[in-house]
């Protein structure tokens, strides 16, 4: 008799420090393929790692030779990277790729990791959106339209074909060693810019604990989207005070002057689509997520804090 | 000592410090809660407040005591005076009360979060952006929630028509049934006095993107402020046609004029 087969799990965007965690979470007991649009990436002998586009025809032989029976999408380009079009592609066009052939090769359980970004920063923001809350983003900032079609795709994708049981994640700020996103590079710098007069709320989740959430999410094949974040929250200049950062104030009113000084700097650390966030709050409601997927943040705040400002001057 | 210490020494006594600490409130590990409340902050406000609200303003809060200990509660009230000073006197009220003392949390206009400090400083307070999803996720919370259902109808209007009741909108009405919150008709007398306007420049206001832009004194009078605390009503939340919660809106309007009413013919004189 046959030993029962491992599942075999195609891990994307396997050059970030989020997707190798969770690759350490399951290789103990499944079968992964990492893949990266970005860079070819070492993650040991036992686990296959391609630097591939996935809108080119070779990405399907990997649905061929390995048969995976799940995904796990974190190969989102974020918005700080790359141009707008190639993020796009890579994002968009590349995801859907990824849902036609999950469709064509009968995979059961696809995990997408979209953002917390997609509802958009506005001044009108209730607190605790949940998922049923409209995208306001695509009509804030052309910079962000990719992350709600990414999203707009995965949901008809989940509605059109049941089978794959698509889960769509929509994470707060995900902080922690490893994590090169906007907000991590902000928290580890010396100095800071914050808009003068707004703090506005955030949250933070440590890295481990997203990995954990996403190892979850992927265990229990529950459909839907669902925003993750812990119960907590502290305003933006709070948490880089904690961080050890000194606050640079960006002069922020009449708003168009910020705007202006933004896009003149070019500020990779700061950019200016993204400032809105840094002036209104986006408090996404987490407790749908917790609840079905039985989930629990084990890191606190000071915890995050604490290694942002321990690690300020890397030896 | 840090300077920051120093100052909290000398403007927090022990005894408030305690006060603020004893009322439970659903707070995360850094002291904030999802609209921006926090602990620290509230004490600078309620030391603050305490002098505006015995010194500057005299306030007697009547029947303070009907709303209730815990659970969600919504308390309505006429707003006057163009500045949310009623809001700030009626928490302060609540909060300072000896018996089951708590922080509610005031509904405020949606111009504030877009102005730097102030938006900030408001929240940290209590106060959070008046939108019906806000108040339901604070009702869901068991929070005490400050409504005033005419909003800048209200605030906004001019001394001429002092202690005319604008119209009510039914969203407070509404949250109540749907949470089983009471209901705690406020009457605020004084308020309207403090900043008395005698016109509204629309253009202006138009054009500085704020509700209304009066024609006022640059001071805020000292006027003697009489809150009347009336007792808390109870709606089912039984499917109701929209002219039916509006009847009921119109109850709670009728109380609140009736709690008015009293505050005009107990009070002795303006100041």
């Amino acid at each position: 008799m046959s030993e029962k087969r491992r599942p075999h799990i195609l891990v994307t965007g396997a050059a970030g420090a989020l997707a190798q965690k969770v690759i350490n979470q399951l290789r103990g007991t499944c079968d992964l393929v990492a893949v990266d649009f970005r860079e070819q990436v070492y993650l040991g002998d036992d686990i296959p790692s391609y630097r591939i586009d996935f809108t080119k025809r070779v990405f399907e032989d990997l649905f061929r030779r390995y048969q995976f029976d799940g995904v796990i999408h974190l190969g989102r380009i974020m918005s700080s990277q790359l141009t707008r079009m190639r993020r796009y592609n890579a994002n968009v066009l590349g995801t859907q790729k990824l849902l036609d052939l999950s469709h064509k090769y009968g995979i059961k359980r696809v995990v997408v990791l979209s953002t917390f970004h997609v509802y958009g920063a506005v001044a009108y923001n209730p607190a605790l959106i949940d998922e049923s809350a409209p995208l306001k983003s695509a009509g804030l900032s052309a910079d962000l339209v990719d992350s709600v079609e990414l999203e707009n795709l995965a949901n008809i994708y989940l509605w059109r074909y049941p089978d794959l049981n698509i889960t769509i994640l929509r994470p707060c700020n995900i902080v922690g060693p490893g994590v090169r996103n906007t907000m991590s590079n902000l928290l580890a710098s010396e100095r800071a810019p914050a808009l003068a007069g707004f703090s506005p709320m955030m949250q933070f989740i440590h890295i481990d604990d997203m990995s954990d959430a996403i190892v979850q999410a992927y265990k229990k094949p529950v459909r839907g989207v669902f925003n993750v974040a812990p119960q907590d929250w502290v305003a933006y200049q709070h948490a880089l005070k904690l961080c050890g950062c000194k606050r640079i104030p960006i002069p922020s009113i009449p708003p168009a002057v910020p705007k202006l000084i933004l896009r003149t700097l070019k500020l990779r650390s700061f950019p200016s689509y993204l400032m809105a966030f840094f002036k209104y709050p986006v408090v996404i409601d987490g407790r749908a997520f917790a609840r079905e997927f039985d989930f629990e943040p084990k890191r606190p705040l000071m915890e995050i804090f604490r290694f942002y400002r321990d690690n300020k001057k890397p030896v | 000592m840090s300077l920051a210490t120093f100052l909290k020494s000398r403007l927090i006594p022990e005894e408030l410090d305690q006060h603020i600490n004893r009322i439970r409130k659903p707070i995360g590990t850094l002291g904030y809660d999802p609209w921006g409340y926090n602990n620290e902050a509230i004490k600078y406000g309620f030391a603050l407040t305490k002098q505006i609200y015995e010194k500057y303003f005299r306030v007697s809060a009547d029947g303070i005591e009907n709303i209730p200990a815990d659970g969600p509660v919504l308390i309505i009230a006429n707003h006057s005076g163009q500045l949310p000073i009623d809001g700030l006197l009626i928490g302060y009220a609540l909060a300072s009360r000896k018996k089951d003392p708590r922080i509610p949390r005031a509904m405020i206009e949606r111009f504030f979060p877009t102005v730097p400090w102030l938006g900030n400083l408001l929240n940290e307070v209590g106060a959070v952006l008046g939108d019906p999803v806000n108040c339901a996720k604070m009702l869901a919370n068991d929070e005490a929630v400050i409504v005033f259902p005419e909003g800048v109808r209200g605030s906004g209007k001019l001394y001429q028509d002092r202690y005319e009741l604008k119209r009510f909108g039914n969203g407070f009405m509404h949250l109540a049934m749907k949470y089983n919150a009471p209901i705690v008709p406020v009457g605020v007398v004084g308020c309207e006095e403090t900043i008395p306007a005698i016109a509204n420049i629309k253009p202006l206001a138009k054009a500085l993107g704020i509700p209304y832009a009066p024609i006022a004194l640059p001071v805020i009078l000292p006027a003697k402020v009489h809150l009347n605390v009336g007792a808390p009503m109870y709606f089912d939340d039984l499917e109701i046609p929209e002219e039916r919660v509006t009847e009921r809106v119109e109850m709670v309007k009728a109380e609140i004029s009736r709690l008015i009413d009293k505050g005009l013919s107990e009070r002795k004189r303006l100041f």
